[in-house]
């Protein structure tokens, strides 16, 4: 098995040829001392078999950010037969550093000039013969992207893996004191002799595309609609489908599974119905939400806008220790967290990552809303409805920044925020279906055990110790909730809204549902039943505390597959219970207290 | 003068980068060499970043690091002021 790696500074198509290269048929392997996810693949070039593994996009050897440092163990590590090295045609200017870089590792590499397709619109011309004899290594233009060139590509890597036998450890470069100067030397005269670079560069369509969307009165506006119409794209097609699952699940409940399992004993049949079963359709309904939202994702970030967000809304954003690519991911998580989590892996940084990840639980998401809007309507006369919803986004606001402002000092942000700003590309297709495709993968791998589980422990609370009825005061949940009155009562939650909470750990959608057992009614009377036991201050204290906690178990679950870290999962949730609590506490009481 | 002090649309030479070793690596790679031509395209609001273009890449850079990027200003029709 030939050892291949796949090294390039970032965005400049690594991903996208390392896809066309393995036929986009990767998974993420496993290496000593290296925590971030790479993607691996075995192929058989013709009869070669290889392993080919696509390392973070990085700016320098030796640099010092985490993906630097990723890479270099890596390298340190893993004696290699072949490294290919991806560049940006249009911007050899600056980037042939790296290939001279990698030159002294004395690996046998080949140079890629990608973005062959774009070069000649910036009028940059590359003599590749010249570079190549100058490099001591083969250089081939390509479009990762439109395939341009590939086949030589291809030839290429095959040769030199044909004539390698054996893996080469590479040199180490900690040792080259003089490299950089060295370095810059021959990148100089390389850049004169070998590639032509306009002093002007041309009126282009990037150029005349950021004149509007980064004009300083209108470019706000539209990033603003343009979020709009991204979130409209997102879920007014993504929650109809989420929905229409939810009935094909059910009816295969009703229809299939509860008939077969009809002579089961009760509690198998709770089991494997409401538990497992349970679990697999909350995992279930999350696929249509991550498909839609990649394939927006794939629209903003390969297009450059996402860099751009962060151009328009870094004065905001900087002082939170974020950037405007947090705002993007947390405003999306309005719809659903999931997806949003899972979205704050363009960021490189793991100090900005974390404190993203952070702040999004406390956007109020679509499954919240309906918990709201059903208590809203139970509680709360139709003219002061709207005001009472309203002001839970503000909540869902304040907790965002507060909870940034505070732990901004511990996560961070420990990367300069240098970004280029691309020109503006569409994706093709095939990218964007590459994309939605790739994240349900990932989603589904890691989570689909945790969701599953945690579902099975909450039905186990739920209808345990045997014999008793279903989320009643005897079983496990509602001895907790009893058990956690001393805490609870002082912010207005009773045993039976206790439970309900218990359920709300699972996913929001099913408090209504949970609810509905506990008092055993549903819609009209269920909302009579509530409102005949609880008042508005009550009601409203518990929408804070519910919009605040753990959003759900899939929320956990790619809080720990992002960061990696059950610390830092831990700490989230502890945080979210905390703050919660808090605000509730001081909703509450302070209502009470003024006579409410 | 420094990078934060150019005006949009004109063009300068930068003389010297004066950060830690990460940041100067940083910029480094992305075009930011002593000698090379810099363009500053535009200011974002409220003090925002900057908008500049060096060869054919195009980065953003917050104020704080533009202030440590020195800069010998040429006026518009080339020659060094
Ligand atoms: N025009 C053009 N765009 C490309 C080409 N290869 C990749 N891209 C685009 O460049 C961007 C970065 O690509 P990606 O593969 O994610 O880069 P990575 O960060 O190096 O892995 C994406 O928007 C791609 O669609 C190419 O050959 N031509």
């Amino acid at each position: 098995m030939k050892q291949v790696a796949v090294l390039g500074m970032p965005n400049t198509g690594k991903s996208t040829f390392f896809n066309r290269l393995t036929g986009a048929d990767a998974s993420i392997g496993n290496w000593p001392g290296i925590t971030v996810d790479l993607m691996m693949a075995q192929v058989k070039l013709d009869s070669i078999e290889a392993e080919i593994v696509d390392l973070p996009g990085i700016y320098d050897l030796r640099g010092y950010s985490e993906d630097e440092e990723v890479v270099r163990t890596f390298i340190d590590k893993n004696p290699l037969h072949l490294v290919l090295i991806i560049l940006n045609a249009t911007q050899l200017d600056r980037q042939l550093s790296l290939a001279l870089q990698i030159k002294r590792l004395q690996v046998p590499a080949i140079l890629f000039l990608n973005m062959a397709d774009e070069a000649p619109k910036f009028g940059v011309e590359v003599d590749a013969e010249k570079l190549s004899e100058r490099l001591g290594m083969p250089v081939v233009p390509i479009s990762a992207k439109y395939g341009q060139g590939y086949d030589r590509a291809y030839q290429t890597i095959l040769n030199l893996l044909k004539e390698q036998e054996e893996a080469i450890q590479a040199q180490p470069l900690d040792q080259c004191m003089r490299c950089d100067s060295e370095i810059a030397g021959e990148m100089g005269s390389l850049l004169q002799d070998a590639v032509t670079v306009p002093r002007n560069i041309k009126d282009n369509l990037t150029i005349r595309l950021d004149r509007i969307l980064l004009h300083p009165v209108f470019g706000l506006p539209l990033f603003f609609l343009t979020m709009f119409l991204m979130f409209q794209l997102v879920y007014a097609i993504g929650t109809p489908i989420q929905g229409l699952m939810g009935e094909i699940t059910d009816w295969l409940q009703t229809a299939a599974l509860e008939p077969l399992l009809a002579g089961a004993p009760e509690m198998l049949r709770g089991f494997l119905i409401d538990g497992l079963y349970g679990g697999l359709t909350v995992v279930l309904s999350f696929v249509p939400i991550i498909i839609l939202f990649f394939f927006a994702m794939a629209i903003v970030e390969d297009s450059g806008y996402l860099s751009r967000s962060a151009f328009l809304m870094d004065a905001f954003m900087a002082k939170l220790g974020l950037d405007g690519r947090s705002f993007v991911m947390s405003l999306m998580g309005f719809g659903c967290n999931v997806p949003a989590i899972m979205g704050t892996r363009v960021m490189r940084s793991p100090g900005l990552r974390m404190l993203t990840m952070l702040v999004i639980p406390f956007s109020l998401c679509a499954a919240r809303l309906n918990v709201f809007i059903f208590m809203t309507a139970a509680l709360f006369s139709a003219t002061v409805a709207p005001i009472v919803l309203f002001s839970l986004y503000l909540f869902s606001f304040v907790a965002a920044i507060l909870t940034a402002a505070i732990f901004q000092g511990k996560y961070k942000n420990s990367e300069p925020l240098i970004l280029e700003l691309p020109p503006y590309r569409f994706p093709t297709l095939k990218q964007m279906l590459l994309r939605s495709w790739s994240e349900v993968k990932h989603f589904w791998r890691w989570s689909y055990k945790f969701i599953i589980f945690g579902v099975v422990a909450i039905w186990f609370l739920n209808n345990f110790p045997p014999g008793v009825e279903t989320a009643s005061p005897e079983t496990f949940s509602g001895i907790i909730g009893q058990w956690t009155q001393p805490i609870l009562d002082p912010i207005g939650i009773n045993p039976q809204l206790a439970i309900a909470l218990i359920f709300g750990f699972i996913a929001k959608e099913i408090v209504i549902g949970g609810l509905a057992v506990i008092y055993g009614q549903s819609d009209g009377a269920l909302m009579g039943a509530i409102a005949a036991q609880i008042d508005w201050v009550q009601a409203y204290s518990f929408m804070l505390f519910t919009l605040l906690y753990v959003p759900c178990l899939s929320t956990v679950a790619v809080l720990r597959s992002e960061s990696k870290s059950w610390k830092f999962t831990a700490f989230s949730v502890i945080w979210s219970l905390v703050l919660a609590w808090v605000a509730s506490f001081i909703f509450y009481q302070g209502a009470r207290f003024l006579g409410f | 003068m420094n990078l934060s002090l150019l005006e949009p649309g004109h063009i300068a030479i930068i003389e010297a980068i004066d950060t830690d070793q990460g940041l100067e690596q940083r910029l480094q790679a992305l075009g930011f060499r002593q000698g090379r031509e810099i363009t500053l395209i535009r200011r974002a609001w409220f003090s925002g970043p900057l908008h500049v273009r060096i060869g054919t890449t195009e980065v953003m850079v917050r104020r704080r690091e533009a202030e440590r990027i020195y800069l010998q200003e040429i006026s518009q029709n080339g020659a060094l002021a």
